[in-house]
């Protein structure tokens, strides 16, 4: 059993030999290959992650596979190694299983691309720092998958760098996160400083022995959650994530839906024991994704872009998973992590569908009726909207329950707010419904509003295309059933992490209790949708006109004024910064240099009048200076 | 023996005897024999304390001696090499005139 997880250990190496192979020889390649190349590398990490996946269903206990010493430092040493338990095996099944479909359905979508080898070349290099961030048993290696995801998100969003802006999003992207990334290293200095050592299972399984509540363990838990904000796109951290849309469709699918931005949401339930006895630092983390959910899920209803809707959803979605861990049930996130992997996976590839057969139009005012000409993209879209609104008996509906339900019951937050949280997740998840109903009406309902010229050239994509989305349907039905509520039954998702993760205090409300939170969260979704309906459809879009004047609307549309906010705030301190400090260089610096400099011819002009040419002048100065020194050397009696 | 006095006396005599002509001689040929009388008033000095030191005592006084074999030594290499430049100078401009080699200025 243990071999069969070991061998798990191989999938980064693989991922890391596709990147090489196609950075190397795919310029050679004809244009299949580098993506059947990039796609199978993925898909065997999914097979070794399936692997793994049985071997640590029975054996119960975590592996630890060992390289040797990363480094050494007197008595401090980090290993370099592989921790595959429930937690880190999940997480690359999502990674591989997701990743893979989505590498396929690249391969059609980056057709005729320039840069067709090199994009498969830096996903594949994501791929692998993302499993190497998840597999790995201490801090520090973790921190190298971490900035190894942040460099491949930098360059996959300025994939397309002849287009200064994509490049901009590109570095904004990487700047935003480096301050996520600060926190993870003061982090990892405290956690240094209180458990001396950087092992993650050393420290997970030292934190319950230490001083709950103290200022350290807090201080830890608040500068991990700094990184996780960062990663995660969490407030006020947020603003990189709607501009990396800038990068082709595949990459918003994989990195800033199912993958990367759930990083953040892994980091907080890897160190679960940390936060177990810092609940100061675990209330604030629900905090953060709880207002994170409802400020996202208000600036997506005002968005237009087809892409940047479903970026805020993301953002939304993620502060769901958030206020799971922050509610300190670990699973509650995780599940939502895998149940979002698959439906917002799927709504990406979908848009990316669309914008495909539109010839690389994303504003959906210009879109409408394209359900009856994109039979499979329509249909998978909506399956996908369903999922995420919440609709009863699909995964997302599910994975929503049990974090609104964790917010109701959690110990950790019964003190701070607990009641508040649980309505305004509940108020969140009806405007999730009404967003995505307008998402996929403006999209694929209603009359067509395409621009001239287009709606002739619109067809349905390729089998490489739609198959993957397809999958992923099945998937967002599916997989949600892993975690039924776990009053009816059994909940395999929530038994299954309860080894990898520490145990959150809840209370348990009676049965009818639970059947009406259920009830609810159902209602909640199908009201969203209901309002949706009666906006878009019933009042033909006369309703969202009128709301349009209003402040919210414009908050809305505005996503509430963090971007200018922050350029005037730091982008605009920054540059006036920078150009006091050139101009000091410039005016006293240079110029002072200058006018030094500019002092030398005048004394040579002085001095040059003495070189006159006339040897008996010099021989007389000579003679002059010979005296002159005898008289001082007489004067001064060196002479006796 | 003649006292040590009238020979630096005559030295001195010849020393500002050269410096004057040095100084007041427009062509360059006089310029090198003052030159040499300068020199030559400095090796008279040198062998007249030469002899001083040594006189009397039965020590031997040879330093000043030797000093005005290298002032010989080297007003001969000099005047080799500046007479050899005075003729480059001489068949360019048929002249010796210093004064009005004063090209070499700033």
């Amino acid at each position: 059993m243990t071999d069969m997880v070991a061998w798990a250990s191989l999938a980064p190496l693989i991922a890391l030999v596709g990147a090489l192979v196609n950075a190397f020889f795919g310029k050679n390649l004809k244009e299949p290959a580098p993506g059947i190349v990039g796609s199978v590398a993925v898909g065997a990490g999914f097979v070794l992650s399936l692997l793994a996946f049985i071997g640590v269903a029975g054996g119960g206990e975590a592996v630890r596979v060992g390289f040797g010493e990363f480094l050494r430092a007197g008595d401090f040493t980090v290993s370099l190694g592989f921790h595959l338990d429930q937690l880190s095996v999940l997480m690359m099944m999502i990674i591989t299983g997701v990743g893979f479909l989505i590498h396929v359905y690249a391969i059609g979508y980056m057709h005729g691309d320039d840069g067709y080898s090199r994009f498969f070349a830096q996903l594949n290099l994501f791929v692998a720092s993302m499993l190497v961030l998840v597999m790995a048993d201490s801090f520090v290696l973790m921190f190298v998958g971490w900035e190894g995801v942040g460099v491949c998100s930098m360059l996959l969003i300025g994939f397309w760098y002849k287009d200064l802006a994509n490049a901009g999003a590109g570095r904004k992207a990487f700047i935003v996160n480096r301050i996520g990334d600060f926190g993870f290293l003061l982090a990892m200095f405290l956690t240094f400083k209180v458990f001396g050592t950087l092992d993650i299972a050393t420290v997970t399984a030292m934190a319950p022995t230490m001083l709950y509540g103290s200022a350290a363990l807090t201080g830890i838990g608040l500068l991990y959650l700094l990184a996780a904000t960062g990663k995660s796109a969490q407030l006020p951290l947020h603003v990189w994530l709607p501009d990396a849309m800038a990068g082709p469709t595949p990459v918003s699918a994989l990195i800033h839906a199912a993958t990367m931005v759930t990083a953040g949401v892994y980091l907080i339930a890897r160190t679960s024991a940390v936060y177990a006895v810092a609940p100061g630092a675990l209330a604030t983390v629900a905090w953060i994704g709880v207002l994170t959910a409802l400020v996202a899920a208000i600036a997506a209803v005002g968005q237009t872009d087809i892409k940047r809707i479903l970026a805020y959803s993301t953002i939304s979605q993620v502060g769901f998973m958030v206020a799971a861990v922050g509610a300190g049930a670990y699973w509650a996130g995780i599940f939502h992590v895998l149940t979002h992997a698959f439906f917002k996976a799927l709504l990406f590839l979908g848009a990316g569908s669309v914008i495909h057969a539109l010839g690389g139009e994303q504003d959906i005012r210009k879109m409408g009726g394209l359900g009856k000409r994109m039979k499979v993209t329509g249909t998978t879209a909506l399956i996908a909207t369903l999922a995420i609104a919440g609709v009863p008996f699909l995964s997302g509906f599910f994975s929503k329950d049990a974090i609104v339900v964790a917010t109701f019951t959690s110990g950790v937050l019964a003190d701070v707010g607990g009641g508040v949280l649980f309505w305004l997740l509940m108020i969140t998840a009806g405007i999730t419904a009404f967003y995505m109903f307008r998402w996929y009406y403006l999209i694929f309902g209603g009359e067509e509003r395409l621009d001239r010229g287009v709606a002739e050239r619109v067809h349905e994509s390729p089998a490489v295309m739609t198959a993957p989305l397809v999958v992923l349907a099945i998937g967002s039905v599916l997989i949600g059933y892993v975690g039924l509520p776990a009053f009816l039954t059994d909940n395999r998702v929530q038994a299954w992490l309860a080894r990898a993760t520490a145990a959150g205090e809840f209370s348990h409300p009676s049965v009818a209790t639970e059947w009406l939170l259920v009830l609810g969260s159902a209602a909640v979704a199908l009201v969203g949708l209901g309002l949706g309906y009666w906006v878009y459809v019933t009042s033909k879009g006369a309703l969202a006109k009128r709301a349009g004047d209003t402040v919210l609307a414009g908050a809305s549309r505005g996503a509430f004024g963090f971007d200018p906010l922050y350029k005037a705030l730091f982008t605009d301190t920054g540059s006036g910064a920078a150009e006091a400090v050139s101009l000091l260089d410039k005016e006293v610096v240079d110029r002072g240099l200058v006018s030094l400099a500019g002092l030398v011819p005048l004394l040579g002009g002085v001095v040059r009048r003495w070189q006159s040419g006339h040897i008996r002048a010099y021989a007389f100065a000579m003679f002059v200076g010979a005296a002159g020194l005898a008289l001082v050397a007489a004067l001064l009696g060196v002479l006796k | 023996m003649v006292a040590t006095e009238y020979y630096v006396a005559l030295s001195a005599v010849l020393f500002v005897l050269g410096g004057v002509g040095v100084l007041t001689r427009r062509s360059a040929i006089m310029l090198f024999l003052s030159v040499e009388l300068m020199l030559n008033a400095a090796n008279l000095a040198m062998v007249a304390y030469a002899r001083a030191w040594s006189a009397g005592g039965a020590r031997i006084a040879l330093d000043g001696q030797a000093a005005v074999f290298i002032v010989l030594a080297v007003a001969a290499a000099e005047v080799a090499v500046g007479l050899g430049i005075l003729v480059a100078i001489f068949r360019n401009r048929v002249s010796t005139n210093v004064d009005e080699l004063s090209e070499v200025r700033a």
